[in-house]
Order: C-alpha cells, then structure tokens, then sequence
C-alpha cells in the first residue's frame, strides 16, 4: 500500500545512532513528506550515509524517535526494508551470479516472480549480452546500474541514495535521474546524498544540510528550503 | 520461510556450483588432509583401519569450517549482507536456506572421504543403515551450528581465525558421537546396538541447533 501523500515518510526526532562509540547521528530531527525527493548534502563524515541507513533500518537508534513508512525504526526495523531500495556505495551484488540472476534473486525476494526482470534490465542497458555476465565481469559503472536494477524491480516506496551518480558515466548517470524522476512520478519519496551538486538539485525540491551528525535546519522550515512549484510547509 | 528457504539455498548453490570452491578447493583439502593422517600413522594399516572413523569425522568438521567460512565469506563480499537484510527475507529462511545449501556440500564432501577411507585405510563400509543415518544427523548438526557461529563471526574483521575457535568446540559432541557411531557400525568398537544412544546424542544436537538457529538467527545478523 501506498502512503498518505500528506503523512511524512519519514520522520525523525532527536534521533542518535552510534557507530561504536561515535554518535554518527547526534539527535537527528529530519521530515520528508511522502512523494518528496529531498537532498542530504554535508562535507564527509557529516553522517549522510547514517542517515540514510538508519531510514533504511540498516543501524539502530539509541536515542530519540524514528518513523519511516509507518514503521517504528526502534521497534521493527526489519518492517520497513521491503518496502525501501537503498543503493549505497557497495553495489550488495554477488560476483559469481549474473546480472539476471543478481535482480532475479532481489526480486524473488521481496515476493515478486520475476515477470518484469527483462524490462528493467533493457530500461537500464542491461539486456542483451550483459544479461549473462557474472556481475564479478562487470565494470564500476556496470555494477551500479546491476544495483539500480535491483532497486527499481524492488518497486519500492522509499529511495534511499547514497553518492548514486559515482561510478557511472553520461548515459548511466542520465539513467539514474530518468530512473529517479519515473519513481517520483510514480509517487514514490526519494532521499540522496550527493555530491553531484548540479544534478542532484535538479532531481531534489529540497535540499538540506547536515554537519557533525546534524541537521542544520533552514529558516521557514525543518531543514527545507522551497521546492519549485511546491510550497514547503512549515512542520 | 520455507519459501525463502529455498531461494537462499539454491542461490547459495548456485554460487558455488560457478565458483567450484568446494569442487576445486575443499574437496582436495579434504583428500589431503586423509592422506596426511596416512602418511603420519603408516606403516601400521591396523591403525588407520581401527582409527578410520575418528580421521574420517576430524576430516569432516575441518571441511564442515571451510564451507560456512566460504558461505559467509560471499556475504561479506561488496555490502552483499547487507543486502541479504534489505531483501525483506525471513530471518529463519536465511539461515535453513544457508545451513542447507551447507549441509548439500559436506553430503558430497562426505562421500569422497568415505570412498577415501575405503581406498586409503582400507575400512569396510559395513553396517550401511547407521552410517547413513549417523552422517544425516551430524551434517545437520554441523551446518545447524556453522550457520550459527558463521553469522556470529561473519561480521568481525578476525573471522577467519575466529570461527574454528568458535565452532570446533561446540562441534566436540558430534565429533565424539559421530565417531562412537560409526565405530559401532563399522566394528572397531563394539556391537551395532551401541550406536543407539550416540545417534540420539547426534539428532538431539541436530535438533537443538536447528531451532536455535531459527529462532535466534535474526538478532544475529543483525548484530554481525
């Protein structure tokens, strides 16, 4: 089921993930209205990616309060991760599978049967001959788009993306924004942490910043700034 | 989760089946290792017939450590565990799937040392029915329990040195059974009838590790 267009998504309250003793999030307050894309940017180590993995309910939270898609991240994080794509800097490809096998088994595992496995690989360059090639074969940029694959037959409501134009080239990179734009158009909520600033404001109708595991909020709004053609609300 | 069950097993196999680590790897480790145990205890071949059992088991559990470390090892590779938790599987289902596809390797293994005592040893493959079902209740056993402590240490930067430590201990009991249990049934010590109680041992360990591995196998992975 689809969320309510006007719930949050996602919403954090004074949130804090430790990664050993490092508070990575340090009382994180962060809202991203259902069918937004909103970008996460900072300098390195800012806690982007920890962001986005506790959205993901990849780290727990020691602190603070979190829901996503409903789902209370500090008492089912498990709930939300069928619902949600996440491409990271790792690809969480197999080497020894082939790029068909590689989404095949993604798509089996959130319960689908596969049926649409061959459009999304030819959507995203993937048919043909590099539909048999051990993702271990594969190019930097190939394997992203394998992982882009894997993200878009999960069909999910929530994308997560981490640093999503490394790696690839011109056309792949056009693919990930023609990929991205399609699931907002489809209703889903996109969050990114990019440091492609250009092309990732142009997929993204808010930006926010963050900085020592902060979120630095923006005047008018909880870390917004006006999307085009979409007023921001205040929260 | 049977469900899930089968799709981990069969991508699991499927990794193997194109790497051949088990093929091209374990499987000569594991003739090795048997030869090794020959070299060191000839000329006396009354010694390796009376102690084929004990090898043939010892031989087992090391090859039982090489492929949860290999079934594991592909996890950790490029964030894939990460994605394993991501796909939304049952937890339960990760673990039957992992400890099946790694209870179809040691069958296999298991056949090649057993045709390796035979032809280097010497032993008589006798009392075929508890031999059976001695090496189905301590391969599930030994998978059950790998799957277990494999996900405990899969985490760990010291994995590969952790999990023997881990998992050759708590593997003790099936060693020990398994080798009573086969001496019984082969007759370098006593009767047939005294597999009895060491097959309830092996299935009793099997058992528990099964459903310890179910229940708890979640909270595992998501600490490794």
């Amino acid at each position: 089921m689809w969320p309510d267009r006007m719930a949050p998504a996602i919403l954090f309250r004074s949130a804090v993930v430790l990664l050993g003793r490092f508070p990575a999030l340090a009382g994180v307050d962060f809202e991203v209205d259902a069918g937004e894309a909103v970008l996460v940017q900072g300098p390195n180590g800012a806690g982007k990616t920890t962001l986005l993995r506790a959205c993901a309910g990849l780290v727990p939270l020691v602190a603070g309060e979190a829901t996503v898609l409903g789902h209370d991240m500090r008492r089912d994080r498990r709930g939300v991760r069928r619902r949600v794509a996440f491409l990271g800097h790792a690809t969480h490809l197999y080497d020894d599978l082939t790029v068909a096998e590689n989404v095949r088994f993604a798509v089996r595992a959130t319960g689908g049967d596969g049926e649409g496995l061959s459009a999304v690989l030819e959507r995203l360059g993937l048919d043909g001959r590099l539909r048999d090639v051990p993702a271990g074969r594969l190019s930097a940029g190939q394997r992203r788009r394998t992982a882009l694959a894997v993200c878009l037959s999960r069909a999910p409501e929530l994308w997560l993306l981490d640093e999503p134009h490394a790696g690839l080239d011109g056309r792949g990179r056009d693919l990930l924004d023609d990929t991205v734009r399609a699931a907002l158009g489809r209703g889903s909520t996109v969050v990114l942490a990019s440091h492609e600033d250009e092309r990732a404001r142009a997929l993204a109708g808010r930006v926010i910043t963050m900085a020592g595991g902060q979120v630095h909020h923006e005047p008018g709004r909880r870390g917004a700034t006006a999307r085009p053609g979409k007023p921001a609300h205040v929260a | 989760m049977w469900r899930d069950a089968l799709l981990v097993a069969g991508k699991d196999l499927r990794i193997e089946r194109r790497s051949r680590v088990t093929t091209n790897q374990v499987a000569p480790f594991a003739v090795v290792v048997l030869v090794l145990f020959a070299f060191a205890l000839d000329p006396d071949r009354g010694v390796l017939t009376r102690a084929a059992a004990g090898l043939f088991w010892v031989s087992v559990l090391f090859c039982a450590v090489l492929a949860v470390q290999r079934s594991f090892s592909v996890e950790a590779a490029d964030g894939a565990r990460d994605g394993l938790r991501l796909s939304g599987l049952d937890p339960a289902g990760v673990f039957l799937g992992k400890a099946g596809a790694v209870a179809a390797q040691l069958v296999v293994l298991e056949a090649l040392l057993a045709a390796g005592v035979v032809l280097l040893y010497g032993t008589d493959l006798k009392g075929g029915v508890v031999l059976f079902a001695t090496c189905a209740a301590a391969t599930v056993g030994l998978a059950a329990a790998g799957t277990v402590y494999g996900v405990l240490s899969a985490g760990l930067r010291v994995r590969e040195t952790l999990l023997p430590l881990l998992l050759l201990p708590v593997a003790a009991p099936v060693l020990l059974s398994a080798t009573r249990a086969w001496e019984a049934a082969l007759g370098t010590g006593g009767g047939v009838g005294g597999a009895g109680p060491w097959l309830r041992l092996l299935v009793v360990f099997a058992v528990v590790y099964v459903a310890f591995g179910v229940v708890a196998f979640g909270a595992l992975l998501e600490e490794a």
